[in-house]
C-alpha cells in the first residue's frame, strides 16, 4: 500500500520529480536483467547501499518498506539452489533436488539481482506522492490528462473500498449468511464490492464532470512539474551505477547475457 | 483582493420550455412538460415529492445528465440562453454524498481541480483557491489531506471547489442530508456567506425546508405528474401548499412531524427492575485493528424499550451499535445476553453464529447498500428466513406481509440497488424485520429521509416497541429521538475515559 501512504520528508529526494525516479529505477532494472551473474548485481548493490543514505528514509522505514524484497530474494535464491540447472560438482542430491556448484552460483546471482533491482525501486517509490507522479506523467511525459487524472482520482477510492469490504463483512454476518462456506462467501462479497465500486466510480465521474473535467478547453496545471538539473542528475546516477556494474562484470569476464 | 470583491459574478438565467427527460430504459418521464423562468440572481428552493425529478433537473442544469445514450430529452432547457452541456463551468453542482465528491488527496489541489479543467491561468487558480476556502470557512492548510476531513468539512470543500470555478449558477442537491446538525449549520452558513458576496443564481433541493428558508426568495414545487405544483414567494407557497407538501414528504416549518404517539405502557419486562436482554460491563469499543474509541460503557437494553445512542461525530456511536449487535468484538469488558434472550446460544452475542443472530438481534446499517445481497427485493427479504431453513410457504407468506407493510409490494421484482433512498431504507429495515428479532439495532435510520419515510419508520418502530421488541438506535435526529425514545446514552467523544449516561426523554 506504499502508493497510498508515501513517506514524507524534507530532504532533496522528496523534491525530485517522480518521473525521474521512475526513469532511474527502470534504467537500472533494464540493464541488470540483461545478464545473470553475481558480479554485476553485487557491484550495483554496493553502489546502491551508499546511495540509500541519501534516500530520505529512516532505518526503520527502510527495513519495513523493503521487507518484501528481503523475503522474496532469498526465497527465489533457495529455489534456484535446489532446482536450478545442475552443473559442476554435485554437493547434495535428493530426488529432484540437485545442489551443484552451478546451481549455487546461479542462486547467489539470482538473490543479489532481485535485491539490486527491487531495493532501489522500492526506495525510490515510497517517497513518491501519487499526485506529483500524475502531474509529472501528464506535464513531463505528456501522457493524456484524462487518463492520468482518471487514474489518480480512482486511486483515492481504494481507501473507500477497504472500508466497504469491512462493512460488507459485518453486514453479511448480520444477514445470517456468514456461517460456513468461506470461499463462497468471499466470492459473493467480492461481487458485492464490485457492484459498489462501479457505483462509486460513476458518482466520482459525475462529480469530476460537474467540475468541468473534459471541458473542451486547454487544461492548465495548478502545480508545475519540471524536469531540471536534479532530475537529470538522478537519472545520471542510475545510468552510472548500471554502467559501472556492466563494466566490472565484463572486465572480470563474468558477463552472462541472458539470451545466450 | 478581498473574497467579497473577487467572488462576485453575474448570475445566470434559467429557462425551460416544455422540457422533459426520460432515463434510458424507463417507461415514464422523470421530468415532463416543465415551463420555467428563473432570473439572474434569484435564490430558489426546489421542492417536490420523491420521484418528481428534482435531481434530474439539477443534473441537467449542470450539464452532467449525459448524452443520448443516457436518456431522451424533449423541449428546451437553457442556462444563459445556451445548452447547459455547451457551457461547462458556468454552473456548479454540489451533491449529497460527501465521500463521492472528493477528487484529489490534498485540500488545495482538490479546490484547484475545477479551475484547471476550465483553463484558468496558474496564479489566478491559487488566488481563487484561497478565496474560496476563506469563503466557506475551511481553515486548514492547502496540503491538508482530504481524507482527514469530516463529512461537513468535505461538503464545504466541494463547495469551495465549485465556487473557485466562479459559476453563475450554483446548484445544491440535498447538500446537508448526510450531515450531523453541526455539519448542516456549517454548510448553511458557508452558503449564506457565498450568496452575500456573489450575484450567482442559486437553486437548492432540500426537504428540510427550515435549513434554507431564510436564504431563498422563491419556492418552486415540481409536480410528479409533470409541470409545476406551485411557484412563488416562500411564505405564500409554504402556507398555501403546506398540507400537500407535508403529505409529499417535505418538512414544512411550523407543521411538526404530524405524529403524536400515545405513551407506551411499561410492562413487567420493560420495567426498570426487570432482567435486561443485553447488559454491558466495563465495555470498551474499537473498530477491527483500531484504537479504543470509548471505555467503561455501562448500559442495559430492556425488552419493549427504546435506547438512543447520541454524541458528536467520531465519538464511536456506530462502533457501539455494531458491538451491541454482536458484529464487533468488544475491545474490553463484556456484552452479555440474558439466558432467556440468548435462548441456548451462549451469553456473548459476538460468539453467536450468524444464523443465530437473525431471530435475536437485527442490525440495520447506515448505508443500506452494504446489506443488500440479492437480485430482487423479494429475494432480498427471503435471505434471512432461508438461512433459518424455514418452509417455503412460510417464507412467502412472511415476505408478502413485510412487502405490504413497508409499501414495497409494487417493487418486489426490482433490483434493490435501483430503489430510491427512502425505498432502500425501508427495504433494509424490512430485511431485518422479516426474521422477527427481539432486539433491533439501527444506525442513523432517518438520515436523509423525507418526512413521509421518516413518519413510516417512527410508526413502525413504535408498533414493534409495543409488541415488546427492544430498539437501540444511533441518531443525530433530535425529532426522532424525542418522538420515540425512552432513554438516551450520550457518548462524549472527549479524551477522558468516563462516559455518563443520562435520561433526557421522560415519558
Amino acid at each position: 500500500m506504499s502508493v497510498l501512504a508515501p513517506e514524507r520528508g524534507t530532504q532533496a529526494i522528496f523534491r525530485i520529480n517522480p518521473v525521474a525516479k521512475l526513469a532511474a529505477a527502470l534504467l537500472l532494472a533494464g540493464v541488470l536483467i540483461l545478464t545473470i551473474d553475481w558480479v554485476s548485481a553485487a557491484v550495483a548493490l554496493a553502489c546502491e547501499f551508499i546511495l540509500f543514505f541519501f534516500a530520505g528514509l529512516s532505518l526503520k522505514a527502510f527495513a519495513l518498506r523493503t521487507l518484501p524484497v528481503w523475503i522474496a530474494a532469498p526465497t527465489a535464491g533457495l529455489t534456484t539452489l535446489l532446482y536450478g540447472q545442475a552443473a559442476g560438482t554435485v554437493y547434495w542430491s535428493f530426488g529432484l533436488v540437485n545442489v551443484t556448484a552451478g546451481s549455487l552460483e546461479l542462486a547467489i546471482a539470482t538473490t543479489l539481482r532481485i535485491l539490486a533491482i527491487g531495493l532501489p525501486s522500492v526506495v525510490l517509490f515510497v517517497t513518491v506522492d501519487p499526485t506529483d507522479l500524475a502531474d509529472g506523467l501528464a506535464q513531463v511525459v505528456k501522457l493524456p490528462a484524462r487518463f492520468v487524472l482518471g487514474g489518480l482520482a480512482g486511486l483515492r477510492l481504494v481507501g473507500l473500498f477497504l472500508e466497504d469490504w469491512r462493512a460488507l463483512e459485518l453486514a453479511r454476518r448480520a444477514r445470517g449468511i456468514a456461517d460456513g462456506g468461506a470461499l463462497r462467501r468471499v466470492l459473493s462479497q467480492a461481487f458485492a464490492l464490485l457492484v459498489l465500486s462501479i457505483r462509486r466510480g460513476s458518482q466520482l465521474a459525475t462529480a469530476m464532470e460537474a467540475r468541468g473535467f473534459g471541458a473542451p478547453v486547454r487544461r492548465t496545471w495548478a502545480r508545475p512539474s519540471t524536469f531540471r538539473g536534479r532530475e537529470t542528475a538522478l537519472v545520471g546516477i542510475g545510468l552510472a551505477v548500471a554502467l559501472l556494474a556492466v563494466g566490472v562484470s565484463v572486465a572480470t569476464g563474468s558477463w552472462n547475457f541472458v539470451l545466450t | 483582493m478581498t473574497p467579497a470583491a473577487s467572488a462576485s459574478v453575474s448570475g445566470a438565467s434559467v429557462v425551460a420550455r416544455g422540457w422533459g427527460w426520460r432515463h434510458a430504459g424507463r417507461r415514464s418521464w422523470a421530468v415532463n412538460g416543465l415551463d420555467l423562468r428563473i432570473e439572474p440572481g434569484e435564490r430558489v428552493l426546489l421542492l417536490g415529492a420523491s420521484g418528481a425529478g428534482k435531481s434530474t433537473l439539477l443534473h441537467a442544469l449542470a450539464g452532467v445528465l449525459g448524452g443520448a445514450e443516457e436518456g431522451e430529452q424533449c423541449g428546451q432547457l437553457l442556462v444563459n440562453g445556451a445548452e447547459p452541456t455547451a457551457a461547462r463551468g458556468q454552473s456548479g453542482l454540489l451533491l449529497q454524498d460527501p465521500d463521492s465528491q472528493v477528487i484529489l488527496a490534498r485540500v488545495g489541489d482538490d479546490v484547484a481541480f475545477g479551475c484547471e479543467n476550465l483553463g484558468v491561468p496558474r496564479e489566478e487558480i491559487w488566488r481563487r483557491v484561497n478565496d474560496a476556502l476563506d469563503m466557506v470557512g475551511l481553515d486548514v492548510p492547502l496540503s491538508h489531506p482530504t481524507s482527514a476531513l469530516s463529512g461537513g468539512q468535505k461538503q464545504r470543500l466541494a463547495l469551495a471547489g465549485t465556487l473557485a470555478m466562479r459559476p453563475g449558477l450554483l446548484l445544491l442537491d440535498e447538500p446537508t442530508a448526510n450531515l450531523d446538525p453541526e455539519g448542516v449549520l456549517g454548510v448553511r452558513d458557508s452558503v449564506a456567506r457565498v450568496l452575500e458576496n456573489s450575484g450567482a443564481t442559486f437553486i437548492v433541493i432540500e426537504h428540510r425546508v427550515a435549513v434554507w428558508q431564510s436564504l431563498v426568495n422563491r419556492v418552486i414545487v415540481l409536480d410528479a405528474a409533470g409541470g409545476l405544483l406551485a411557484d412563488g414567494h416562500p411564505d405564500d407557497v409554504l402556507t398555501s401548499q403546506g398540507e400537500q407538501l407535508a403529505a409529499a414528504g417535505v418538512w414544512v416549518p411550523g407543521r411538526g412531524s404530524g405524529i403524536a404517539l400515545p405513551g407506551r405502557e411499561m410492562d413487567a419486562a420493560s420495567a426498570p427492575g426487570a432482567v435486561p436482554l443485553l447488559r454491558t460491563t466495563g465495555l470498551a469499543i474499537a473498530r477491527a485493528h483500531a484504537e479504543v474509541i470509548a471505555r467503561d460503557v455501562e448500559l442495559a437494553v430492556h425488552a419493549g424499550t427504546a435506547l438512543a445512542v447520541t454524541g458528536p461525530n467520531g465519538s464511536g456511536k456506530s462502533t457501539l451499535a455494531l458491538t451491541l449487535g454482536g458484529l464487533l468484538k468488544p475491545a474490553g469488558g463484556t456484552v452479555r445476553a440474558s439466558p432467556e434472550f440468548a435462548n441456548g446460544a451462549g451469553a456473548e452475542p459476538i460468539r453467536w453464529k450468524s444464523r443465530q443472530l437473525l431471530t435475536r438481534i437485527g442490525t440495520v446499517f447506515q448505508d443500506p447498500e452494504h446489506q443488500f445481497v440479492a437480485a430482487t427485493v423479494r429475494a432480498e427479504l427471503a435471505v434471512g428466513p432461508r438461512a433459518l431453513k424455514q418452509a417455503e410457504v412460510a417464507i412467502d407468506a412472511r415476505v408478502d406481509l413485510v412487502l405490504q407493510r413497508l409499501r414495497l409490494d409494487h417493487l418486489a421484482e426490482a433490483n434493490p440497488f435501483t430503489l430510491s433512498g427512502g425505498e432502500k431504507r425501508r427495504l433494509s429495515v424490512g430485511t431485518v424485520l422479516v426474521t422477527q428479532p427481539r432486539l433491533l439495532v439501527l444506525d442513523e435510520p432517518t438520515f436523509g429521509q423525507d418526512l413521509r419515510t421518516w413518519r413510516e419508520i417512527v410508526v413502525l418502530l413504535d408498533e414493534l416497541l409495543r409488541d415488546g421488541t427492544a430498539v437501540v438506535a444511533v441518531s443525530h435526529d433530535t425529532d426522532f429521538v424525542a418522538a420515540l425514545f425512552d432513554r438516551e446514552y450520550r457518548l462524549t467523544g472527549q479524551a477522558g475515559p468516563r462516559i455518563t449516561p443520562r435520561a433526557v426523554v421522560s415519558r
